[in-house]
């Protein structure tokens, strides 16, 4: 019973996204033609990306907050590379926004890892640090389009198999973490490190360790969105992605991921994304003001995390037989 | 209320300790059960205003179950208590503290950032006109009080910024702040150096001259004659003797309370010991343990005793790899083995099943056969990848052996009872296929079935070459399941034991520091 509850909360959560996209449709059909879907999808990519690298760093009960700005100052070197070598080609410079990003997760890792200072903290101060970095590499002057090279701008955009280049990169990430999470021994360590951290260090797992991966991970992917983002709008300045982080964590908890760590799954954090994105994308298209967008977010937000407590609260513990033969 | 003025007067009547004066507290006839274990039956006692009464068991005795029943924790299923012959009942823990009830435990409970006086008044701060907290009034009360017991304390300071000792000065301060009549210390000493221990004493003896009834649990039979007037034994849940300390010895106090022999059947064993499998020699932790050295051999069943505090539990840590030890080496059959993490033991085939199992143990959130195979992924993964079927396999064979009952192995952990989830923790690391496997207290807070069950199991294990370390504080569990016994106190080992070394008396001298025995 309580099993069925906790493996249904996706497909609660995918019945909700139906039926808002059925609700849109009745009021305005074009909204569910497969290429406007497939724009929705595109244009929800990067949450998608950056909701996956924050779910496995939400896991180990940790948070970063830090993965808009790092997104911003990736997407910012990335263009001021090209602007001075435009030859660099892009698996270059792909390899290079994603080491950058790397890098600044792991930054943060270690800090959350060596100094024991609480996640929040490192990310918030990274946060501002990477955003200001911006700021002192572009001297707060915006690149614009034509300031970058033509190859750089298309990657995103290149059409292969009917979706964009972007679109296809955000299902491989799907993909990747399906594989990471549910099958190889870093993705157990990210749940047992959330479950319980003191069990995983008697079970031999380092905890710092596990969580530092978790932000090499998410910095890796922010590094990724950062190129793509870039390139897609062709617009690199110090502010772009701003608030975007906030955007990131909603989706991970309205996909179900416990903020106290430990429980989550991929399909969560997709459809937690999917549902914002729906969210954003139709909005507009029927009319209502975007400060309802926000409202509907905000109460997404909510409706979720209590929904959440109230799944763990009938989780309580098993004591008589029968009970336990019924769970 | 009524009940509470009636308390006062008649205690100032009684301002000073005089031989006949009556007792301001008396238990008489408490029984209390939980399921499967009698934990109290029928058991006396009284405190007398004035005096110190030490309350004297070992571990299981019930001497926690009387301080919660007292302090309105737990209902006895039957007894009366009457305060100044008065019957009185604590339905709650607040109504004890009205009473004039106040314990003060080992580890304290009071807030580590507010300030020793919001401590101290914590809940009944004096107030102003206006219904706000009277901070003037507040600090000079908690002065006034602090320098009635002889604290140098000043009230303004945050709490975490005291030593332990300090911090049972406030908790003192607070106890007197809502005029308690009976103080029960619990261990109050267990984790102090010296010189705060000498202060406790000194603070002991201001109480008493207050007329305070104290009720005094300690292991410590130096400091039970030191500051004692009467004793109370407890034994397997029953009060065995009191009396005035004048008139008992150490040798006495000892018989009575590790009594004759135990009832308690554990299983017959036969061991067959083979090749040394681990050997340690000094090591050394600069504020837990110091020049612990031992040999264990395969089949062997080696029982750590000890008092709560003694460094056994901070031992093991060290020789699990949690924490690192700043001397000492260790050699696993013939290798020397250095061990950095606890991965590492258990690559080297030293596992440990910790104490808190909740806490330490099983990971909730994950399934079961997942809890099981944690530790053994690299053998059930293949090329970096995990394969289901092979965990599954896995803790299917181990949960069986121990007849893990659940509905299913993909069920979460935290669905199982605390008996059930215990057998999964033991199974995950049984599936490592361990060498030497270290039970810390593998019993404590389980029904008397599952500890036969347990204790059964742990033959077995020793009996298939498992060479175990058993780290218990129960006299009847050390001396019914182990072949050796290391005694450690005060972070050293004060002694070993084996055969008919192997008694109740030896072991408790040694962990209390009676006489010296090192063999």
């Amino acid at each position: 019973m309580i099993r069925s509850l906790m493996k249904s909360r996706e497909t609660i959560l995918a019945g909700a996204i139906l039926v808002l996209v059925l609700a849109i449709a009745t009021r305005f059909p074009g909204f569910v033609a497969p290429s406007n879907l497939a724009n929705v999808f595109n244009d929800t990519a990067p949450l998608i990306i950056l909701a996956l690298g924050q779910m496995v760093v939400i896991l180990t009960r940790c948070i970063d907050l830090s993965v808009a700005a790092n997104l911003a100052l990736t997407g910012m070197v990335v263009a001021m590379l090209n602007m001075a070598m435009p030859g660099l080609p892009v698996p270059v410079i792909l390899a290079l926004a994603i080491c950058l990003g790397a890098l600044m997760g792991l930054a943060n890792g270690l800090l959350v890892w060596k100094l024991d200072i609480p996640p929040i903290v490192v990310t918030l101060g990274t946060m501002t640090i990477y955003r200001g970095i911006i700021f002192v590499i572009s001297g707060g002057e915006w690149i614009n389009a034509h300031e970058m090279s033509d190859a750089f701008k298309a990657f995103p955009r290149e059409v292969v198999l009917g979706l964009p280049v972007l679109s296809w990169i955000a299902i491989a990430v799907v993909i990747g973490f399906i594989v990471l999470v549910g099958r190889t021994p870093l993705g157990r360590a990210f749940f047992a490190v959330g479950g319980n951290p003191h069990a995983a260090v008697y079970t031999g797992i380092n905890v710092g360790l596990t969580q530092c991966a978790a932000y090499v991970i998410s910095g890796a992917l922010a590094g990724l969105t950062g190129y793509l983002w870039v390139a897609r709008y062709a617009v690199a300045y110090v502010d772009i992605a701003g608030g975007f982080e906030l955007e990131v964590v909603a989706a991970c908890v309205i996909g179900g991921i416990s903020i106290a760590g430990g429980i989550g799954s991929v399909g969560g954090a997709l459809l937690g994304a999917l549902f914002l994105g729906i969210v954003k994308n139709a909005l507009p298209v029927i009319n209502i003001s975007p400060f309802w967008q926000l409202a509907i977010s905000g109460s997404a937000i909510i409706i979720a995390v209590a929904f959440n407590a109230t799944s763990n609260r009938t989780k309580g513990r098993v004591i008589l037989k029968k009970a336990e033969h019924a769970a | 209320m009524v009940m509470l003025a009636n308390t006062q007067g008649i205690a100032d009547t009684h301002p000073q300790t005089e031989d006949g004066a009556g007792p301001v507290l008396t238990l008489s006839g408490i029984s209390k059960s939980f399921p499967g274990v009698k934990a109290l039956s029928e058991v006396s006692l009284e405190l007398f205003p004035g005096e110190v009464t030490a309350l004297v068991g070992e571990n299981g005795a019930g001497k926690s179950t009387i301080v919660k029943i007292l302090t309105g924790i737990y209902q006895p299923d039957e007894g009366a208590i009457a305060i100044n012959g008065t019957p009185v009942s604590f339905p709650t823990a607040q109504d004890a503290g009205r009473a004039g009830v106040t314990a003060i435990h080992q580890e304290t409970v009071l807030f580590d950032d507010l300030s020793v006086a919001e401590n101290i008044f914590i809940g009944h701060a004096p107030k102003t006109r206006f219904g706000l907290i009277d901070r003037k009034e507040m600090l000079r009360k908690a002065q006034a009080l602090l320098d009635r017991i002889g604290a140098r304390i000043d009230p303004n300071v945050t709490l975490k910024d005291l030593g332990i000792a300090n911090k049972h000065l406030v908790a003192i301060a607070r106890a007197l702040s809502i005029d308690a009549k009976i103080v029960i210390m619990d261990e109050p000493t267990a984790s102090l150096s010296h010189k705060e221990i000498e202060e406790t004493y000194e603070l002991v003896e201001r109480l008493k001259a207050e007329g305070k009834a104290i009720l005094f649990i300690s292991h410590k039979f130096d400091e039970i004659f030191r500051i004692a007037d009467r004793y109370t034994v407890f034994r397997d849940g029953q009060m065995v003797g009191k009396g005035k300390i004048e008139a008992v010895s150490e040798q006495e106090l000892v018989k009575l309370m590790v009594g004759r022999s135990v009832d308690q059947v554990f299983p017959k064993r036969a061991p067959q010991l083979g090749e040394e499998v681990l050997k340690v020699v000094g090591y050394c932790h600069p504020t837990e343990f110091e020049d612990i050295g031992f040999t264990l051999r395969a089949g062997e069943i080696l029982g750590f005793y000890g008092l709560v505090g003694a460094g056994r539990s901070e031992f093991m840590q060290a020789l699990f790899g949690v924490t690192r030890p700043s001397k000492g080496a260790i050699r696993i059959d013939d290798r020397i083995a250095v061990i950095r993490d606890p991965n590492e033991a258990i690559r080297q085939g030293i596992v440990y099943v910790p104490e808190d199992r909740g806490k330490q143990g099983a990971i909730k959130g994950l399934p079961i056969f997942q809890n099981v195979s944690l530790p053994s992924l690299k053998e059930t993964s293949r090329k970096g990848f995990l394969r289901l079927a092979e965990e599954f396999k896995l803790a299917r064979d181990y949960t069986r052996r121990l007849d893990l009952r659940a509905a299913a192995l993909d069920q979460d952990i935290g669905e199982l009872s605390g008996g059930n989830q215990q057998k999964v923790v033991i199974a995950k690391w049984l599936a490592t296929k361990p060498r030497v496997i270290i039970l810390d207290e593998p019993t404590k807070g389980i029904d008397i079935g599952s500890k036969a069950a347990v204790h059964e199991f742990m033959a077995e294990l020793a009996a298939e070459g498992l060479a175990v370390i058993m780290v218990s504080s129960e006299i009847p569990e050390i001396l019914g399941m182990s072949d050796r016994v290391i005694v450690m106190r005060e972070g050293r080992i004060a002694a070993e034991f084996e055969g008919a070394d192997l008694s109740p008396e030896h072991l408790v001298r040694a962990a209390a520091g009676i006489t010296e025995v090192r063999t």
